[in-house]
């Protein structure tokens, strides 16, 4: 995974556990990989891992059980009120630039629409 | 968590000359310190000092809660900016000489590590290059089971695949119970390893703090912060 060195690593860390679990690629009750495991996957400090699951835990995405692991936490309702949130603001951040390259709402979204047909597969 | 080490206003001379001036600073149990600076700030001073190898002007440093000397040295894994090997050993003499010294070094560990740098013992260290040295260092360093690591520089002969390598293997073996400071130039490359940074700069402290904090605070990486704080330095003295 290629890290931006300007914002904080744990936060992205954080950004790509909650899109795997919006994806469903880890589903509820799964368990995540371990600190150490991660830590060597991502090539980063352990300890930033680790920060990243106890931020995680306090968002309400996972559980960690002393001695087991980290499991993936909620139901399928939280998961789709995730995934429309993580879709929100793609949405708002690619708007943003638009407006600011001068593009109305109406061109917009007729320009959203031709990117998503053409991205079917 | 505890701090590992703790440095209280140290200052140290060479005879007129100040290397570091009134520096403090704690390095807790577990975490990995980026020390940074441009040449000549005072980072090889701070880190001989750790290393037992220099004494301070005045202040104090304490490891453990004790102060450097035969005691730490047990526990701490030093890897000086200049090649301490003896040039006629083989790698694996070089292994048995730092097991009959360090009692926490351990030499099947140390097999391990030199099969992932491609180095074999009856190699001899003049026959070596730069690089390879390096990898022997590191090596030597690694595995000992150290409460302290002191890197002053470890990247510095390597090719960028050896200095992911090295990551890999810090990363892999990295222990809760130990704690690391790490001197480099490479800032950007290994900048994620950090948990906390000090910025040196004349021999004092001009920036330090949690890694990922001063990246939110700032939203810019360690290096682009590197060059802010430099860069400042530089301009003003001119």
């Amino acid at each position: 995974m290629e890290f931006n060195d300007k914002a904080p690593i744990y936060v992205q860390i954080m950004d790509l556990i909650k899109q795997r679990i919006a994806s469903g690629e880890l589903k509820v009750g799964e368990q995540l990989p371990s600190v150490r495991d991660l830590a060597g996957q991502l090539v980063v400090n352990p300890n930033t891992v680790q920060r990243a699951y106890v931020e995680l835990e306090r968002e309400g995405y996972v559980d960690t059980q002393r001695g087991t692991g980290t499991f993936v936490l909620g139901d399928r309702g939280a998961v789709d009120r995730l995934r429309e949130r993580l879709a929100c603001s793609a949405v708002e951040a690619c708007v943003a630039t638009l407006r600011s390259l001068g593009y109305s709402p109406d061109e917009i979204a007729a320009l959203a629409a031709a990117a998503a047909r053409e991205a079917q597969p | 968590m505890s701090e590992l080490v703790e440095v209280v206003h140290l200052t140290k001379r060479y005879l007129t000359n100040a290397a570091l001036a009134d520096i403090s600073f704690q390095l807790p149990e577990g975490h990995i310190m980026g020390l940074l600076g441009p040449n000549g700030s005072g980072k090889t001073t701070l880190m001989k000092i750790l290393g037992g190898l220099l004494y301070p002007t005045s202040g104090s440093v304490f490891i453990d809660g004790v102060q450097p000397g035969i005691q730490t040295k047990a526990r701490v894994s030093f890897l000086p900016d200049v090649n301490q090997l003896n040039r006629w050993m083989s790698v694996g003499e070089a292994g048995d000489f730092f097991h009959d010294f360090y009692a926490d070094f351990e030499p099947q560990r140390f097999e391990g590590l030199l099969k992932v740098m491609g180095l074999r013992p009856e190699q001899k260290i003049s026959s070596l290059s730069k690089g390879m040295i390096e990898k022997a260092r590191l090596s030597l360093v690694f595995a000992r089971k150290a409460r302290l690591y002191i890197l002053d520089e470890p990247f510095g002969g390597l090719d960028p695949l050896a200095r992911r390598q090295i990551l890999d293997a810090l990363v892999a073996d990295f222990r809760s119970d130990a704690s690391m400071l790490v001197s480099t130039q490479m800032v950007g490359e290994v900048e994620r390893f950090f948990d906390d940074v000090v910025f040196l700069g004349s021999g004092s402290i001009v920036l330090s703090g949690d890694a990922e904090d001063l990246r939110a605070q700032r939203n810019a990486s360690i290096e682009e912060i590197y060059r802010e704080v430099y860069g400042h330095v530089e301009t003003r003295q001119i």
